[in-house]
């Protein structure tokens, strides 16, 4: 006998993966790696994919990223969504993103608190915002609003910044603070970026860390930064995910795994790509922190697995 | 009491973009001078992604453009257009659709008259490259039709499939210009160059039309009757053979669906 689809049914689920990136490192996935991952086909991987890139209707992007969740649970990180923007959230945008998850069942779901469009124009860069009162209820809107069309939580970006707004009211770990304990979402905590900010504000990245609300973090982001130097002397960094991730952001990342457990994490790396084996490298560096941070019974239980 | 930020909602968004895409003019007087560097030099780190990454954003969409022009050529004529034409979605697959128009006035490119043509098959690709899955009518679909009604049948255009007019040698160059590899040495260049763009599985063609046969494709893609496009396709050269152009239709994968319309 024939099976019955029902007419909704029109991909294949992927439900025999359970929704789980506890203790898994990752890396940003990029077409050009895809021999190589299938080659290994290492399920202790996860993947992070920029959701914009597979809103097109169909083609090779859509048969990459399927051929890619069969053996990995993939991360959903949305680069444009202008949560931290003054006007409304993009209703068809938001709809894309949700058929995106219900297509490929993502394990993590991401965004940025950020803003890339104004009026009708799209900058293509995760731009900064403000944090006051105003601010933060609008930011609360649009999460409470994408949470509800995509019925889960999403994890929100803490930014990289170059400027501050001299409005702003609070600090950047209050607002987020703030934000995560009205709407519930949890929060991609990006160390880099704390590191990136910390150094261009001139303040300091472990007190940053101290006032986060690190129980609500589901998700790690790792990635290499620039470094200019001005004519005045003064120091810039730039977070450019083009090169390794940095000693001292690797020291970071110790400290906040050894008070908040194995959390998934993610190497990000999208321009100047290095070759599978470099990128895969960083990806277990990290893991080797996530499993020096297990309890001894539960690491023999994770290499029994 | 509402504070100045609510009643002017948009004020730090319009006030931190107004000067992103033009270098003119001095940063937002909203941010703070930051620590040890100058703020036009932090708010420049804006700027710079914005307008490097659309940049490359257009080269990534026209590698061929950007291959015959040259790399210094291309980025300084894509910032005139990224300035001029900024996107207006954040999916950049869809960005660059008014940059062939954008190279014909751009004065440096005039002496390429061939190159905006080359831009229009690029984005007839990325678009073919997006398209929905949909698969393409088989041979056989044809094969069973009743000859008389043959010149009423209207085809559904796969999602994928465009026909891209040129008066110059545009698919010659594509060919040569689209990949990495050696310049090529000399190229038999022709006068008028149409093509089929489309993409049956996962691979897109892009395939040369002769004359006649991209007028007979282009009426069936509108909704023509066969009849009707042979017609228009005689009419636009005479070297048009039937025959040719409807084995090519048919093996070209360029639609999905048929049906017998009225008889005309």
């Amino acid at each position: 006998m024939e099976a019955i689809h029902p007419a909704t049914a029109s991909y294949a689920p992927f439900s025999r993966f359970p929704h789980t990136t506890t203790g898994l490192v990752g890396t940003s996935f990029k077409h050009e790696h895809l021999p190589d991952i299938m080659k290994e086909r290492n399920a202790s991987l996860f993947f992070e994919v920029h959701a914009e890139n597979y809103m097109g209707q169909g083609g090779p992007p859509h048969d990459v990223l399927t051929t890619i969740r069969r053996d990995h649970s993939i991360s959903l990180h949305g680069v444009c969504m202008s949560i931290g923007g003054p006007q409304p959230l993009d209703k068809a945008h938001v709809a894309r993103f949700k058929h995106l998850i219900e297509r490929y069942q993502p394990a993590l779901v991401s965004e940025h608190l950020a803003w890339s469009t104004h009026d009708t124009t799209y900058f293509n860069d995760l731009l900064p915002l403000p944090y006051t009162k105003d601010t933060l209820a609008r930011v609360c809107d649009h999460i409470d609003e994408l949470q509800n069309a995509i019925g889960r939580r999403i994890l929100i970006e803490n930014p990289a910044t170059y400027v501050a707004f001299k409005e702003s009211t609070m600090s950047e770990t209050d607002f987020i603070g703030s934000f995560a304990e009205r709407t519930g979402c949890g929060l991609l905590l990006d160390i880099n970026n704390v590191f990136v900010s910390a150094t261009n504000h001139g303040f300091s990245a472990l007190s940053y860390l101290a006032d986060f609300p690190l129980s609500r973090v589901g998700q790690i982001h790792l990635a290499g930064h620039n470094k200019e130097i001005g004519d005045d002397g003064g120091i810039t960094l730039i977070d450019s995910h083009d090169e390794p991730v940095d000693p001292s952001v690797w020291a970071l990342y110790e400290t906040v795994i050894g008070r908040c457990g194995p959390l998934p994490t993610l190497i990000e790396w999208d321009s100047k790509l290095p070759t599978w084996s470099i990128l895969k490298a960083e990806a277990e560096m990290a893991r080797d922190v996530l499993n020096a941070s297990l309890p001894r019974p539960a690491m023999e239980l994770m290499h029994a697995l | 009491m509402l504070s100045e930020d609510s009643i002017h909602p948009q004020s730090y968004a319009a006030g931190f973009s107004g000067a992103l895409l033009d270098p003119a003019q001095m940063p937002p007087a909203i941010l703070n001078d930051p620590p040890a560097a100058h703020l036009s030099r932090r708010y420049n780190i804006y700027r710079n992604n914005v307008i490097v990454s659309l940049i490359d954003a257009l080269a990534a969409i026209y590698p061929a453009v950007q291959r015959i022009t040259g790399v210094d050529f291309f980025r300084a004529m894509a910032r005139f257009h990224v300035r001029a034409c900024p996107p207006r979605s954040p999916l950049l697959f869809e960005y660059g659709r008014d940059f062939p128009v954008f190279i014909e006035q751009y004065e440096y490119a005039r002496p390429l008259p061939y190159l905006a043509d080359v831009a229009r098959l690029e984005r007839a690709w990325l678009d073919a490259y997006h398209a929905a899955d949909v698969e393409p009518l088989p041979p056989s679909a044809f094969a069973s039709l009743p000859p008389d009604k043959l010149a009423d049948i209207i085809l559904t255009p796969h999602p994928a499939t465009r026909i891209v007019r040129s008066d110059t040698s545009s698919v010659t160059l594509f060919a040569a210009y689209r990949t990495e590899r050696d310049s090529p040495s000399s190229l038999q260049v022709a006068d008028r160059e149409d093509a089929l763009v489309t993409r049956p599985g996962l691979d897109i063609i892009v395939q040369y039309l002769p004359p006649g046969q991209s007028t007979f494709l282009e009426a069936l893609v509108s909704g023509h009757p066969l009849g009707q496009a042979a017609a228009m396709a005689f009419e636009d050269s005479s070297a048009f053979d039937i025959a040719i152009g409807i084995a090519g239709m048919i093996e070209a994968g360029a639609f999905c669906a048929i049906r017998v319309g009225e008889p005309q």
